[in-house]
Parts: structure tokens; sequence; C-alpha cells
């Protein structure tokens, strides 16, 4: 089975998070050998998911976890034992 | 991300419901980041997600003696501010007569990645210049809403699929095929753009691969 661009770029995803069967990523592999367009989509795709991932990205906004904990420590004594 | 301890979760809660309430801070602690972006993506707003995630901490109190443990503590904790995010979300709805069932999995989009015929790795450290980083938010923030929670969960968190899935209350199948879609969708809006953030040729062959 020769698999194409379109058949690849549906898996990519799966193939970032080796959800894939050992056949299936056999066959991606040899595309990608051959294919420059497929292995910059991979590429990419990939570098964009480590770069999101990353916690500089996504920052709880300052004094977050002092102002819950503060709220929380109030509610639980107005509540009393859980 | 802090990966569960479900041993430590389980004494914890034992402990509290026991009287030891100050326990609580330490047992909510590692489940704050996750609340929080969970309902920054529902609300889109940085105050009222806040003000969301404290409440969810406090239904995490009230209701702590029905956790069953037949979930992680976390998902468990995720449900409950998936409710509060989605209550706020309608009530929001009722003001506007706007409709929260818009976007379904149905819907066809074209999910085609930006072709391209090389590409040269974008390394972490770029992110010290607050551009990327403000591209890579916006670029989220883009997504329709039901992609957006599963990147949110499964990219940003880095929890697993399954986990996701009882979280959002979706199939594992569906938190799949979102994932994919988001991520595609992400790669056509970012990878054009992305170009400028790769560090300045070096060498020759500085970025050939082996």
């Amino acid at each position: 089975m020769r698999i194409d661009c379109k058949h690849v770029w549906e898996y990519i995803s799966a193939y970032i998070d080796d959800e894939v069967d050992a056949d299936l990523r056999a066959e991606i592999d040899r595309h990608l050998e051959t294919c420059e367009i497929c292995s910059a989509i991979l590429d990419s795709t990939r570098n964009v998911v480590v770069l999101v991932a990353d916690e500089r990205v996504f920052e709880l906004p300052a004094g977050f976890s002092e102002r819950l904990h503060a709220r929380l420590e109030k509610e639980m004594e107005l509540a009393g034992p859980s | 991300m802090t990966s569960s301890n479900p041993e430590f979760e389980a004494d914890c809660i034992r402990r509290i419901l026991a009287g030891e309430r100050q326990l609580f801070h330490d047992l909510i602690r590692p489940s704050e980041r996750a609340i929080y972006f969970l309902l920054l993506s529902l609300l889109r707003n940085d105050a009222e997600a806040e003000d969301a995630a404290q409440d969810t901490a406090i239904k995490v109190y009230l209701n702590l003696k029905n956790f069953r443990g037949d979930s992680q503590f976390r998902t468990w904790v995720l449900s409950i501010a998936r409710n509060e995010g989605l209550g706020r979300l309608r009530k929001a709805v009722t003001r506007k007569e706007d409709s929260l069932d818009a976007e379904t999995d149905d819907q066809t989009g074209d999910y085609t990645p930006a072709v391209l015929t090389s590409w040269r790795e974008i390394p972490s450290e770029a992110l010290e210049r607050q551009e990327l980083g403000v591209m890579l938010r916006t670029a989220i923030e883009g997504l329709p809403e039901i992609y957006r929670n599963v990147v949110v969960l499964r990219d940003i968190e880095e929890m697993d699929v399954r986990e996701t899935a009882t979280a959002l209350g979706i199939s594992e199948g569906a938190v799949k095929v979102r994932l994919h879609r988001a991520r595609a969708l992400l790669q056509r809006e970012l990878a054009p753009r992305l170009e400028g953030f790769a560090p300045k040729r070096k060498g020759l062959f500085g970025w050939l691969k082996p």
C-alpha cells in the first residue's frame, strides 16, 4: 500500500501522540522519507505543539494562587467541616 | 504538569473529611492551573475565569464527601469547573439570546494544513520574545470553543486522552478528532507566521538534517 499526502495529514496528530499502529507508522515513515512537504508539515505541527505546551505561553495571572487560597480560607471557615 | 498521586489524594480527602480542613489547600493546588485555563477557554475573560475558578474550588470543598474515587481527583475537579463555566455561559447566553450548541463535531471545515516545503525548528528560547507568546495565545483563543477546550487540556495541561474525555464529558474518539483538527488549524494559522522566530542562519549547513 502506498499512502498519499492527504492520508498522512489525517494521521499527523495521532502520529505525534504515538497513537498509530506499527504498520501505519512504517507507511508514514516511508512516505516522509521522500516527501518534503509532509515532513515540513509534520515538523511544523510538532513544533507548534511543543511551543504551546511551554509554561511561559500560558501563565496564571499574578497573585492568582494567593487570592484563590485566601478566598478558600474564608469560605471554609464559614462553611465549617467539609 | 504535576502528575496526580491517588494515594496522597485519598489520604488527604479522608483527613479533610475528618476535620483537617487546612489540607484542602494542598489537595487543590496541583489542579489550580488546569481549572483556570479550562475556565478561561470557556469564558474568554480573565477576571471571570478567576472568579469562576474560586467558585469551583469552593464547590469542590463543599462536595468533597461526594467524590467517589472512580476517576482521578483532578478529572472530577475539572468536571465541576466545566459545569461552573457552562452555567455562567448559559446565563450570559440567556441575556444575549444566543445559542450554546452551535458547535458540533459534524461541522464540515477545512483542516488542510499550511503547505510548506521546509521547516526550521523554532526553539523554545524564542519564547523570550513576548510577541511569540502573544501570537500563540491569540491563535488558540481564535479556535472554535470545542477545539480550544481540548487543546487546553491535552496540549497545554498535558492531560491524557482519557482524562480529557472525562473532564469534558465527551468520548475519547471526540477528543482525538478535535485535537487533530485544532492542531491542523493552529499549524495553518501559525506556521507561515512563525518563520520570523527561527534562529538566524549560523553556517551554511546549520539546519540541514543529517
